[in-house]
């Protein structure tokens, strides 16, 4: 017999230092960066809510842009405007009220993403880049801190990566999620789908910027192969919207998750450190 | 304890409602502040110094193949001059146009067209991107700007050189030309030329013509058109609105437009 089990009743509860300061500073100012870059880069998107493969945007003789990825405009059937979403030149997807033709104080707005969502609330291409390259030098400075404390340290290694248990439960912890259990009882580190998505949510970051970049007359000129990795400045553009869309979607089920897995847990651990973990209950039959 | 969860919730919605509706009419308010304002103007400054960092001077814009020519290459700015005297020009296809340089310069001279076209010419077949977010790719041909400054001879407190063009635009208070302006740097670039060929072509008047500034590693908008007369300036103080450009005047686009 263990000694484990001879020393029980166990404590319920145990708080263990999760997060290092490094990753609760960067966290918060990152949250905060990406709340700005967003809502500014909508901004800026609907100076031409166009999305293009390639080098070079397209448009026909009459300048109208032409095989596009993605288009948002608006159109008149049977007399009535509608708002409308085109995708690869194929789909058409009707967006009233949202996207290509929205509503602000009771007046038609014939805009890609409504004023709700933008940075300044009006249309105002300049000052939405203002606020985007502001912020867009805030979080890259402050990702540089964070990948170096993640590379350097042991950060990366040792709470990102699944392990090799981890990855051989892999299967169950799917099933577990589905139930809404979202912890193992005992195990204080991140469970595999965590780890995996935030290893998305870091990728899709350092792309996000990368992108920027590519879009940049200037760094294309100091490196061409920048815009050429993803195909040209205009896939680039349409790669940097993309990896709006999976971080904008990570943080939504981020948010979620944070909400219904222990909410005063979860936040308290992202501003002290400090997190409570559930041991495993003491009533099991001990092993040989 | 069921109940003081309820009310945590309920205040979390609440504060996350009024967060959001509270970010947006503040970003507004703080979007017009001058500490904004200025403080943008400083993070432009940081982009164009890191970009001059991995730039060198001569660090060439990309330069791409005949096949890649867009078929259509969408104007940006204005797209004709209301004006009766660039009209007299545009109908003797721009023979008699002069281009005045002046400014700080040891020797002020008016060029003419063919005096511009007999400097050695430069074709270059670059991408063009709009502020907007599009972009074209097209051949352009003039000579370099280089050639020009040279044969004016700069003073030595020169740090800038402005363009005056003659497209105007409406606004409160009243037509307000265009202008453009570049530093010595960027001036002095092989590839920063006078354009007055498009795609093999005498420039069209939707693309600027007779003349036309390139400068190929910054945004469209810094390719002033339908060129005027060039200045030669130590600083923007005294001219139009202070900031070295339309934009940079009436909309407060950045005036170093590398990204």
């Amino acid at each position: 017999m263990s000694e484990a089990a001879m020393a029980s009743p166990a404590p319920q509860k145990r708080k263990v230092y999760r997060h290092a300061l490094v990753v609760r500073v960067t966290h918060w100012i990152n949250a905060l960066c990406i709340v700005f870059l967003v809502m500014s880069g909508l901004q800026i998107f609907n100076a031409h809510p166009h999305l293009y493969w390639g080098e070079t945007s397209t448009f026909n003789q009459n300048d109208v842009p032409v095989d596009t990825v993605l288009s948002m405009g608006s159109r008149t059937v049977e007399g009535e405007r509608q708002g409308v979403v085109r995708l690869f030149n194929e789909w058409t997807i009707v967006t009233t009220g949202f996207l290509g033709l929205s509503y602000a104080n009771g007046e038609e707005r014939r805009q890609g993403f409504p004023q709700w969502m933008t940075i300044p609330s009006t249309r105002d291409l300049a000052t939405g880049r203002l606020w985007h390259f502001l912020f867009a030098w805030i979080f890259v400075i402050n990702g540089f801190v964070y990948l170096l404390y993640g590379l350097g340290g042991r950060h990366f290694w040792r709470d990102l990566v699944p392990s090799r248990d981890q990855w051989r439960s892999f299967g169950r912890t799917v099933l577990d999620h589905l139930r809404f259990r979202f912890h193992r009882p005992g195990d204080s580190r991140y469970n595999i789908i965590q780890k995996l998505s935030y290893l998305v949510v870091i990728i899709a970051l350092i792309l996000i910027v990368m992108t920027g970049l590519s879009m940049s007359p200037g760094i294309n000129a100091a490196a061409p192969w920048l815009p050429d990795l993803f195909g040209g400045r205009q896939s680039a553009r349409t790669i940097h919207f993309i990896c709006m869309l999976v971080i904008v979607l990570f943080t939504l089920v981020h948010i979620v998750l944070v909400l219904v897995s222990g909410v005063w847990n979860n936040i308290r651990s992202m501003i002290t450190g400090r997190y409570v973990v559930r041991e495993e209950a003491p009533h099991e039959p001990p092993s040989a | 304890m069921s109940r003081l969860r309820l009310d945590r919730r309920r205040f979390l919605a609440l504060s996350g409602a009024g967060a959001a509706g509270l970010l947006l009419s503040g970003c507004d308010a703080v979007s017009r502040a001058p500490w904004f304002r200025d403080l943008a103007g400083q993070t432009d400054k940081l982009t164009q110094a890191a970009q001059r960092l991995v730039l060198g001077p001569q660090t060439l814009a990309r330069e791409f193949p005949e096949s890649a020519i867009s078929s259509y290459f969408r104007a940006n700015g204005n797209t004709d001059v209301a004006n009766g005297i660039y009209h007299q020009f545009a109908r003797t296809e721009f023979v008699d146009y002069p281009l005045p340089v002046e400014g700080l310069v040891s020797r002020p001279k008016s060029f003419t067209m063919a005096e511009l076209k007999a400097y050695p010419q430069r074709t270059q077949i670059t991408r063009h991107d709009c502020v907007e977010g599009w972009s074209c790719i097209g051949k352009w041909t003039g000579p370099a700007l280089a050639h020009v400054l040279n044969e004016v001879g700069l003073q030595p407190n020169a740090r800038y050189v402005v363009f005056h063009c003659w497209d105007t635009f409406a606004t409160f208070s009243g037509s307000v030309p265009y202008y453009e302006s570049i530093d010595l740097e960027d001036a002095f670039h092989p590839q920063t030329i006078l354009a007055h060929e498009m795609n093999g072509a005498p420039l069209t008047i939707p693309h600027g013509a007779p003349l036309r500034l390139r400068v190929e590693r910054q945004l469209g908008y810094k390719h002033a058109k339908f060129v005027r007369s060039i200045e030669v300036v130590e600083s923007f103080d005294q001219i139009h609105g202070g900031q070295g450009g339309y934009y940079e005047d009436i909309n407060g686009y950045e005036w170093y437009a590398g990204i």
